[in-house]
C-alpha cells in the first residue's frame, strides 16, 4: 500500500474525526441493528439496549475508521473520495487506524459486558470482516467484491437479534439476507456512475472488469432476488399486512426501476462524475441508487413500527 | 510517514484531542459502572422492548 497522506498547515478538527466514522453509514447499520433487535422481541433492560445500539454504532464507526485507514491510497485517486480526511492530509493514516483499533476493543467489550457473547462475537467478526477482508482482500481482488463484503453490512440486524434474545434464529438471517442481496444493486447503481474514478484507482469494480452491459443485467438479476425476498416475512411471522403492503409496493417501483436501467445505456459512456447528485449523467443509475435507500429504509420502518404499534404479523 | 509541523495550532489542536480522549474515558468508565450495576440487579428494570 502506498502512503498518499500528504503534511498540511492546519490540524485536524474533531469534525475529522467524527468523518472518519462514517455517520451516515452507521446511521443506517443502527436502523437496520434497532429493527433486529425489537423484532427479538425479547424482554431488555432499555438502557442496556440503548448501550448495544451504541456498542454497534461505535462498532460500525471502528470499521468505517480503518475502512478510510487502509483505503487511503484508493481513496487519494477518486474524486468521490479525495476530500476525506486521510487522503486530504488532515488526519495521519495512523490516527485513523489506531482509533479504529481502539473502538473496535471498545465495542466488542462493552457488547459483551452489557448483552452475550453472541453479539459481541458477532460484533466482532462484523468489524473484521469489513476492515480485513473486505477492504485489504475482496475490493482489490475481484469484481465480486461488494457481493461478499456486503455481508458486513447485512449483520448488524442479526447483532442486534443476538443483543436481546442470545440467539440468532431464521427471522434475523432473513433481515440479513434482505441486506445481503439489497447491496450489489445498490452499489452497482452507484459504480456504474463513477466507474472511471474506480477505473482510475485500480478498484475491479464489475462495471470496470465486465463492462456496463453486464452489471446493469446482474443489477436486474439480483433486484428481481431481492425483491422476492423482500415478501418472506410476512410468510414467517416476522412482518405483518403493512409491512407486505410496503414490500410489494416498493418491490414493484425497484424492479421498474432496475428494468429501465438494464434498457437504458447508463454506463455505457466515459463519465465526469465529480459527485452523486453532481452530474448530468445516467439518471437511470442514479434514480436506482436513490430508491434503493428509500426501499430498505420502508422495509426495516415498517417491521419497527409494526413491532411499537403492536400490529400483529400475518402468521404466528 | 509525514509528520506534522509543531506549531501553536498544533499543540492546541493535541491538548484539545487529549480533553476529547479524557472524556470518552471517563463515559466509558461510567457506562461500564452502569451495566455492571444493571447486570447485578438481575434485569430490575425489565419493561419489555
Amino acid at each position: 500500500m502506498t502512503e498518499t497522506t500528504v503534511p498540511v498547515a492546519a490540524p485536524a478538527r474533531w469534525q475529522d474525526y467524527v468523518e472518519l466514522l462514517k455517520p451516515r453509514v452507521m446511521s443506517l447499520v443502527v436502523f437496520t441493528a434497532l429493527t433486529g433487535l425489537a423484532c427479538a422481541r425479547t424482554p431488555m433492560n432499555p438502557l442496556l439496549a440503548a448501550i448495544a445500539i451504541l456498542c454497534i454504532a461505535v462498532g460500525a464507526g471502528a470499521a468505517g475508521a480503518l475502512n478510510m485507514g487502509f483505503d487511503s491510497d484508493i481513496d487519494a485517486m477518486m474524486r468521490r473520495t479525495r476530500h476525506r480526511p486521510v487522503p486530504s492530509g488532515r488526519v495521519q493514516r495512523s490516527d485513523a487506524l489506531a482509533l479504529g483499533v481502539v473502538l473496535s476493543l471498545f465495542s466488542v467489550g462493552l457488547m459483551a459486558l452489557a448483552t452475550n457473547l453472541v453479539a459481541a462475537g458477532l460484533l466482532a467478526f462484523t468489524i473484521f470482516f469489513y476492515a480485513v477482508v473486505y477492504t485489504l482482500w475482496l475490493k482489490r481482488s475481484t469484481p465480486q467484491n461488494i457481493v461478499i463484503g456486503g455481508l458486513a453490512g447485512a449483520l448488524p440486524p442479526v447483532i442486534g437479534w443476538a443483543a436481546a434474545s442470545g440467539t440468532t434464529p431464521l427471522n434475523a438471517w432473513l433481515l440479513c439476507a434482505i441486506i445481503f442481496l439489497w447491496t450489489p444493486p445498490h452499489f452497482w447503481a452507484l459504480s456504474l456512475y463513477v466507474k472511471d474514478d474506480y477505473a482510475a484507482a485500480g478498484v475491479p469494480m464489475l462495471p470496470v472488469v465486465k463492462g456496463a452491459a453486464a452489471t446493469r443485467r446482474a443489477i436486474l438479476y439480483y433486484s428481481v432476488a431481492l425483491v422476492a425476498l423482500a415478501q418472506a416475512p410476512a410468510a414467517t411471522g416476522l412482518g405483518g399486512a403493512s409491512y407486505l403492503a410496503v414490500a410489494s409496493a416498493g418491490g414493484v417501483i425497484f424492479l421498474v426501476l432496475a428494468g429501465r436501467l438494464a434498457r437504458s445505456n447508463a454506463g455505457d459512456e466515459a463519465g465526469g462524475a465529480q459527485g452523486l447528485y453532481q452530474v448530468k449523467g445516467p439518471k437511470e443509475a442514479r434514480d436506482l441508487f436513490a430508491f434503493s435507500i428509500a426501499y430498505l429504509f420502508l422495509l426495516f420502518a415498517a417491521l419497527l413500527a409494526e413491532r411499537f404499534i403492536g400490529l400483529a404479523p400475518l402468521l404466528k | 510517514m509525514n509528520e506534522p509541523s509543531e506549531g501553536p495550532a498544533w499543540v492546541k489542536a493535541r491538548r484539545r484531542r487529549s480533553i476529547a480522549i479524557a472524556i470518552a474515558l471517563g463515559a466509558f468508565v461510567i457506562i461500564v459502572f452502569i451495566v455492571t450495576i444493571l447486570r447485578m440487579r438481575g434485569h430490575v428494570a425489565d419493561i419489555g422492548f
